[in-house]
């Protein structure tokens, strides 16, 4: 095995090597390394496959930036997908693989596609998998396209099972969050410390100084070796704990409200950081962009930052033979680093030549093709050179990083003087950039303006002496270039295999926009974000349009700025505490009945309760027919309760509810329908009068949160004058439901002595009792058209209430049933048979809504043209034909049973059971004029299959109610 | 993520706050208005881009409803205050230019 780690220096401790496995080979680096610093170490040349094209592809940069190195990692934990080489700090358990490659990384039988390019070339999938053709019927993606694609382009590989790693959420708020401890970032936090402010500052790199630990020509910063100052002044600030300052934490998203979110990466897992600040100074600093040439994605095209990051901060040797293509003056940092490696520059490119091509086997460069340009700027391939070079040191410039700017609504503009797109106002209040992120290139510039960004003073400003020069003259990244093939191998966006002829194609298909081009060409969309592509997708652009590039523009970014794994997101909200669930004091009794349960908002409800062996039909129509017979139980302590007090509390429900509140009597109970102001149902339930200032109401089990909600909204803003006082009790009253003509048997003895005879207690009738050594409230309510009785006792007691339901002989019945019994009743369930379009008249419910009484919420509404017109869908009752048939919900009604699309739709199913009681199936519907055509024959269409049904009334089962009130 | 000075309980996250549509509306006199008029009424909003006054509601927190200043077209929030008090002015915008 060869290696390039130079015997002496870098920021990497040789006393403590680390052995890690990249492709499952050995290999070993040092304390300090990055994973792609000691990739680099060990002569790995080729890194992983590109995504479309699958070329070999070695390493571009050491950064943040790079678009090759993407792998899939496993530290111990869970293996992550698309992991950025770079950025992770080598440790000793990890072992890396390519994205892609199969079968190997070495024989790559996708590659063929390279040679035969036309499947790779943009638009491709658009224009091959859409439309007719022999490999385009329809199912022709699902079987062999999508899985072939998948394997070859697949972009990472989603880990399976539970992430062992621990994440966590932490919020702090300060006076100023700064983004970025290169010199600028430090310069700016230390002025603010100093001021009195409270600080936050995040690096995402293992050690403070930014550039500074790369730079072959490092400045003097107060005297001190600007690399141990950024040491010394992040000391100085992380000792103080009124400062937050981590390390290893990327800001991945800037929101409104100068809300800032960081990803820090710890041993075992992460942390998201939510930070507020009055001030966010962002300094994330520059990020170097590749010239774009024929050939320029051949391993050993490395950005010319990251060779000197190579041999200053990794103390490696990244080529013998090394050529130098930049298009702006300033090269000394990294001649200096080449000088220090003994390397040797066998050519540079001039300002009047460029880069034709480059050569080499086994995926490594071996040869750089130079050729001067003629008058026209065209270069002139009759005298191209070819010199023989291992490594071609590349630079088209430095971008200021202005992802964070952007994503928050900020804009940007090409800077003509600078050779770089700047920011360009348009972000929130407080937030700026600082340092080179302000295209601030030097140390002295960089400095000198966070400094007093930060509030600091001339005098204490830091001095900086020395130090390289930055970047002068810079500007297009895109090389002059030959047509055809040249084009074809003149690379804008490495991961996504966009080349320059890729945006000609663009342009002639005519998405001339940047947001058009890059989507049709899929430019800039990788997980790299298009970092080292955005400004040669723009420059390619605008070139094959004939445009300057500040008229084309870039393409929006999105949050997260870096991959953020979504682990981290979910911090600790994971299994239990991924969502309440909330149970009745009798869930447990539910679980040893082998009860099915279903979701109802939060809650867990006892749907049905099967015999072993039992289907759910068969156990349904048995706990119906238990209530029609005998007498059934259900937990009702689900129902939202509210309890309404105050003198003006009968006022107040009579503007609430569609019927009158305030003539019900102390021991009454009504039922009770709620309207939006627009006349639509809202919430139904039961108003019970406890004494002359105070009601208990039932909701929904779903709707308790809105209708508290809803009440407020009327109490606290438009009716503020009424004194009346709403809290929920939902949880202060569990509650079983008795219903069946043996109930009055059940309820007497469960609580013995109270008089439940018929005079004393008739329907819709209520009073106090006691009950277990606990106050007790039974209520004579029917939601299934039997004898019916509620039973609220305090939450604590509700297991004892049950047990003594069901010892007195109720058999257990759960929602499902309840559904079945209030549908033969046709009673409506609001959500199931309403759906927020649907009127109490559209209901036939008009014996609820109030004539007499003055306003009530949605009584205006009612009176509407649209809501009186003809055509409404209304409530009625369907019979199928076959009575064996259930009806789908949501199936549509329509006038034939050979329908023709477009047919008609005159409505639709919202309820459909099995009858036990009727023996045979029926259901409800929305039909247009539904009344005026019971007994009309129609048909209920759902999936291909038609039934015949007849329209009918919705009583189905004891139409005259005696049952109910007996 | 927004952060609503609530009058009551001062400035909380977003997340803890309800939104409840455009503030000021007054409701018609049912029994005068015509079909027109409570039609605008339920359904017709300034829906402005820029400055906007708000009915918000501190659901996770205190529980009431209150108005407040919002800038719907660069998030800036402004001054909240109570139910029923005078609207305040809009504040200068917030985003530079």
């Amino acid at each position: 095995m060869t290696s390039s780690r130079l015997p002496a220096g870098g920021r990497i401790d040789r006393e403590r090597p680390i052995a890690f496995h990249f492709n499952s080979r050995r290999y070993e680096g040092f304390a300090g390394d990055s994973l792609a610093s000691a990739l680099l170490a060990n002569d790995v040349a080729v890194v992983g496959r590109s995504f479309k094209r699958h070329r070999p592809r070695g390493l571009l940069s050491l950064g943040m930036e790079e678009p090759n190195a993407i792998l899939d990692v496993t530290m111990g934990g869970m293996p992550a997908p698309n992991r950025i080489a770079s950025e992770l700090p080598l440790r000793p358990d990890m072992a890396a693989s390519p994205t892609r490659g199969w079968p190997s990384l070495k024989f790559d039988v996708a590659r063929a596609l390279d040679f035969w390019p036309a499947p790779a070339a943009a638009g491709f999938y658009y224009k091959t998998f859409m439309g007719p053709g022999l490999l385009r019927r329809p199912d022709a993606w699902n079987r062999w396209w999508e899985p072939l694609l998948r394997r070859m382009a697949g972009q990472g590989t989603a880990p399976e099972g539970v992430d062992p790693d621990r994440y966590e959420h932490v919020n702090a708020h300060v006076d100023i969050a700064v983004v970025g401890a290169g010199v600028a970032g430090l310069a700016a936090a230390t002025a603010a410390a100093a001021a009195g402010a409270r600080v936050a500052v995040f690096e995402r790199d293992i050690a403070p100084g930014g550039r500074a630990l790369s730079a072959a020509i490092p400045c003097q910063i107060d005297g001190m070796d600007a690399a141990d100052w950024a040491a010394e002044r992040w000391r100085a600030l992380a000792e103080r704990p009124d400062h937050i300052a981590r390390l290893n934490t990327t800001a991945f998203g800037l929101y409104d409200g100068r809300f800032l979110a960081g990803f820090e990466t710890l041993d075992g897992g992460g942390r998201i950081w939510h930070v507020r600040a009055e001030r966010i100074l962002l300094a994330p600093g520059a990020l170097e962009r590749p010239m774009t040439f024929p050939g320029n994605d051949r391993p050993g095209v490395m950005l010319a930052g990251a060779v000197e990051s190579a041999v200053t901060r990794y103390g490696v040797q990244p080529g013998r033979r090394v050529v130098l293509y930049q298009n702006y003056a300033g090269t000394a940092g990294v001649e200096a680093a080449l000088a220090a490696a003994g390397a040797a520059i066998v050519d540079r490119v001039g300002p009047n030549e460029t880069v034709v091509g480059t050569s080499g086997g086994a995926g490594r460069l071996a040869g750089v093709d130079i050729a001067p340009l003629d008058e026209d700027g065209r270069p002139n391939l009759t005298v191209k050179r070819r010199v023989a070079a291992d490594l071609l040191a590349t630079s088209g410039g430095w971008s200021p990083a202005l992802a964070l700017h952007l994503i928050q609504g900020g804009r940007q503009q090409w800077d003509a003087a600078a050779g770089c797109f700047v920011a360009a106002g348009g972000g929130q209040a407080g937030v700026s950039l600082i340092g080179a992120a302000d295209a601030r290139f030097t140390a002295a510039q960089a400095i000198a303006s966070a400094h007093m960004a930060a509030g600091g003073t001339a005098e204490q400003a830091p001095k900086v002496e020395g130090g390289g020069s930055g970047p002068v003259g810079q500007g297009s990244p895109l090389a002059p270039m030959a047509d055809g093939k040249a084009k074809r191998s003149a690379f804008v966006d490495f991961q996504h295999d966009v080349t320059v002829s890729d945006l000609e194609l663009a342009a002639r298909e005519g998405f001339v926009a940047i947001e058009h081009a890059k989507r049709f060409t899929t430019s800039g969309m990788g997980t790299d974000q298009g970092r080292t592509a955005q400004v040669a997708t723009a420059a390619a652009l605008a070139r094959a349009t004939g445009r300057d590039i500040g008229e084309v523009g870039l393409s929006g970014l999105r949050p997260p700025v870096t991959p953020t794994p979504f682990g981290a997101l979910g911090g600790g909200r994971t299994g239990v505490l991924f969502h309440q669930v909330r149970k009745t004091p009798m869930h447990r009794r539910h679980v040893a009945a082998g009860a099915v349960f279903e979701d109802v908002g939060d809650w867990k409800r006892a749907r049905f309760y099967p015999k072993p062996g039992e289907a759910m039909r068969a156990a349904v129509a048995r706990e119906c027919l238990a209530v029609r017979q005998g007498a059934g139980a259900l937990d009702v302590s689900t129902l939202g309760k509210i309890d309404v007090s105050g003198p003006d509390a009968a006022a107040f429900l009579n503007r609430i509810y569609t019927n009158r509140m305030d003539n019900l009597k102390v021991g009454a109970c009504r039922y009770g329908l709620m309207l939006k102001d627009d006349g639509m149902v809202f919430d139904d339930g039961v108003a019970a009068r406890l004494s002359e200032t105070r009601f208990h109401i039932t909701t929904t089990s779903g709707g308790a949160a809105n209708v508290l909600d809803w009440l407020e909204d009327w109490r606290q803003t438009e009716l503020p004058d009424l004194n009346v006082r709403l809290a929920s009790v939902t949880e202060q009253w569990a509650g079983v439901a008795i219903a069946g003509p043996k109930a009055r048997e059940i309820v007497a003895r469960v609580l013995p002595g109270v008089d439940v005879s018929n005079e004393s207690l008739p329907h819709l009738r209520w009073r106090d009792v006691e009950a277990f050594g606990g106050p007790a409230r039974l209520f004579r309510v029917s939601f299934s058209g039997e004898l019916g009785y509620e039973i609220n006792v305090p939450w604590r007691l509700g297991e004892r209430l049950w047990d003594a339901v069901i010892a007195a002989g109720a058999a257990p019945y759960g929602t499902e049933a309840m559904h079945v019994l209030r549908a033969e009743k046709g009673f409506i369930v609001v959500g199931h048979d309403t759906d927020g379009t649907v009127t109490p008249v559209d209901l036939g419910m008009n014996w609820i809504v109030s004539k007499k009484k003055g306003d009530f919420i949605g009584k205006r509404a009612l009176a509407r043209p649209a809501l009186i017109a003809d055509g409404r869908k209304q409530m009625v009752g369907l019979e199928p034909e076959d009575p064996k048939v259930v009806l789908d919900e949501g199936a549509q009604l329509i006038a034939t049973g050979a329908p023709s699309p477009p047919e008609p739709m005159l409505g639709h199913v919202t309820s459909s059971y099995w009858s036990a009681a009727l023996d045979r199936g029926f259901a409800m519907a929305l039909l247009a004029d539904g009344r005026a055509r019971h007994g009309e024959r129609l048909f209920a269409w759902s999936l291909g299959a038609v039934h015949a049904v007849k329209v009918r009334d919705t009583a189905f089962y004891d139409p005259t109610g005696e049952r109910m009130n007996g | 993520m927004l952060l609503i000075p609530c009058p009551y309980c001062g400035p909380r996250a977003e997340t803890e706050f309800a939104h409840g549509g455009e503030a000021h509306l007054a409701r018609p006199d049912p029994e005068g208005a015509d079909d027109r008029t409570w039609a605008e009424h339920l359904f017709h909003r300034t829906n402005a881009k820029g400055w906007m006054r708000e009915r918000w509601r501190h659901t996770a927190g205190c529980g009431r409803w209150f108005n407040l200043c919002r800038n719907t077209a660069t998030q800036a929030v402004g001054p909240a205050y109570e139910i029923g008090a005078p609207p305040p002015p809009f504040p200068a915008d917030d985003r530079a230019p």
